[in-house]
């Protein structure tokens, strides 16, 4: 049996974060304002799983690198067109709508589905990575949702770290409360890592990359199956943005040991 | 009559966690406006000693899985656990703190019992005899209230946002419930928790101040030097003066990627905003920050807000913060420290 990994990697788009958000009421429940105007990135924490899942796969050969994401055919094309250019992975896409007002039980089916699907797949060396939760909806529920759909009881969320170690076994790191890591082995895959930031910079675009990944990239947007992960079940019955604005004191041109004092007994306070 | 079930799993000293008994509080509120039984189950090595403790709590039914297997978090035994215990429930509502431990089993339980799970509740309440629940969105920029009809309906509350339940501990029995786990939950090994040592640790969940630090600490100062190594002993300085727990932007803990001389001991794990924590300190304190947006969303917790920057335009003056100090961080932190002693 092959020692390579199959990794596939979940995640969808979410605005560009330096975007002004506002939500709106739509046909179909809550949406944001104009929201398919929206510049749209992949998600950040998806971005890492995909950097660490690219890594791991460069150092273990015979491993191979999907990317299931659902989302707006459009917004894929759009998010791909940078995406492309980081890592080497093959793009299974889903045509449905990726706002956070979206149900994750529904959207892990539609997922989970997609990755059964996946022709050539050995789910005996599959580790699923995924961002452990999403700007977006941020419940940090859609993996686990997968992996139990898919069978796999082996799940790990908040990952820093993954090594893999010289009897094939699994090395992870978790964050868990109060800066500290749980440190645990697992036997191998199946598995699911939900990631953190990981511990990889953002890597530099690579032209060669983008053109190897954009060949089998537009056909698969273009036979992206449609979805509705709709919200089935839920009734929304506010979605409203923060009341509170500061209204902000500026202190200038005052003496350091004025403001020191100050800070000083705000925080005795 | 609707079951609302709690769950908690215990400390490593077997007791119950602080969120685990804000939950129990918010759980005890709710079947009361419900009209509800409220039933609670426990996870752990000897969860069923941590049920005295919180015994006064008007529970009708306290379960338990109890077991050595069950001590750790971990994944796979957690689930079987969980689902074992809501299974002897029969509960249609389960309340759960959302620690990292449970946080990883819960979504999972809900699509096990084809329910479905809502994450980080920072509210719950009864409207026309049905539990609402509020939860925020796109990484703290917006809120909304959610009802469901669909059953089991499993949520985790943060931790920080309900009234621990405070009572008599009481003796009370303890339905065991028996958990037999397969050879495929056992194959995930939980090795150790690699915490910082104590003289070093700078996260601190139970602080009263955040401290967050910006890249500016490492920029040129008006001196035309960098002085990564004082900004170092400054920020540590405070840190430790005031018991503050420390965060950075992200652009801070970058930059150990980008070959820069670095703050050696920030981690992505300081990382406050978009892609880093939200933490829920009472006061928060921003030094050499811009306060841009993706950084800021991870102050939504944050009570009293006050920053110190050099630009009195910076996202801190645009409604973010209480007080904006438009001075040098340096100076204003060393001054500070002098008058911490």
């Amino acid at each position: 049996m092959s020692t390579g990994f199959h990794i596939v990697v979940c995640g969808s788009v979410v605005p560009d974060p330096l975007q002004t958000l506002e939500p709106v009421q739509g046909p179909a429940g809550p949406q944001l304002k104009n929201e398919m105007m929206l510049p749209a990135v992949l998600d950040p924490w998806a971005c890492h799983a995909l950097y660490e899942a690219a890594h791991l796969a460069s150092k273990t050969p015979e491993s191979k690198v999907w990317l299931v994401s659902l989302g707006p055919k459009a917004k894929l094309q759009q998010v791909m067109m940078t995406m492309a250019q980081k890592a080497p992975f093959e793009l299974v896409a889903l045509d449905g709508p990726a706002g956070g007002f979206t149900e994750a039980f529904s959207v892990a089916k539609a997922l989970a589905k997609a990755i059964e699907d996946i022709t050539g797949l050995d789910r005996r060396r599959l580790l699923i990575f995924g961002g452990w939760q999403s700007a977006s909806r941020g419940t940090g529920a859609v993996l686990q949702m997968v992996g139990e759909r898919l069978g796999i009881v082996d799940q790990f969320q908040g990952v820093d770290e993954l090594k893999v170690q010289n009897d094939g076994s699994l090395k992870i790191l978790e964050r868990i409360e109060g800066g500290s890591y749980l440190i645990s082995t697992c036997i191998g895959p199946p598995a699911v890592l939900g990631w953190a930031t990981g511990m990889l910079p953002e890597p530099p675009n690579n032209p060669q990359v983008g053109m190897q990944n954009m060949r089998l990239l537009m056909p698969a947007l273009q036979k992206a199956k449609p979805v509705s992960p709709g919200a089935e079940g839920v009734a929304f019955l506010k979605v409203e943005l923060p009341r509170q604005r500061r209204e902000t004191r500026i202190v200038k041109d005052a003496p350091v040991d004025d403001i020191a004092g100050e800070i000083i007994e705000w925080l005795r306070g | 009559m609707e079951k609302i079930l709690f769950l908690a799993h215990t400390e490593p000293d077997g007791t119950l966690a602080a969120a685990a008994l804000e939950v129990l509080g918010a759980a005890v509120s709710l079947c009361g406006e419900l009209s509800a039984e409220l039933n609670v189950g426990l996870v752990g090595e000897n969860a069923d000693k941590a049920a005295g403790g919180i015994g006064g709590c008007g529970a009708a039914r306290f379960l338990s899985v109890s077991g050595p297997e069950f001590s750790t978090s971990r994944y796979a035994s957690d689930l079987f656990a969980l689902d074992a215990l809501c299974k002897a429930c029969g509960a249609a509502i389960v309340l759960a703190p959302a620690t990292s431990r449970f946080s990883r089993a819960l979504p999972g339980l809900a699509m096990r019992l084809n329910g479905r799970a809502d994450t980080h509740l920072t509210a719950v309440a009864v409207r026309e005899g049905a539990p609402v629940i509020t939860r925020w969105f796109y990484r703290q920029r917006m809120w909304a209230e959610i009802s469901r009809e669909t059953r089991p309906w499993i949520m985790t509350l943060e931790s920080g946002c309900f009234e621990p339940w405070s009572g008599e501990a009481t003796q009370v029995s303890v339905e065991q419930v028996s958990v037999e786990l397969p050879e495929s939950a056992r194959r995930t090994t939980v090795l150790e928790i690699q915490s910082p040592p104590a003289d070093e640790r700078t996260i601190r969940p139970e602080a009263s101040i955040l401290f967050v630090a910006g890249a500016g600490w490492t920029k040129k100062q008006p001196d035309g030097q960098e002085h990564v190594k004082e900004a170092g002993n400054l920020i540590l300085g405070f840190v430790d003066k005031a018991q503050a727990s420390l965060g950075s932007s992200k652009s801070l803990v970058d930059l150990s990627g980008e070959g820069q001389e670095v703050l050696n001991f920030m981690t992505h794990l300081h990382q406050v905003g978009q892609t880093g924590a939200t933490p829920r300190h009472k006061k928060g304190l921003s030094t050499c920050c811009h306060g841009e947006e993706p950084h800021v969303v991870g102050w939504r917790f944050i009570t009293e807000r006050r920053a110190v920057n050099l630009d009195a335009a910076c996202g801190w003056a645009q409604g973010k913060a209480d007080v904006l100090y438009v001075a040098d961080a340096f100076k204003v932190m060393a001054k500070v420290n002098e008058l911490l002693g």
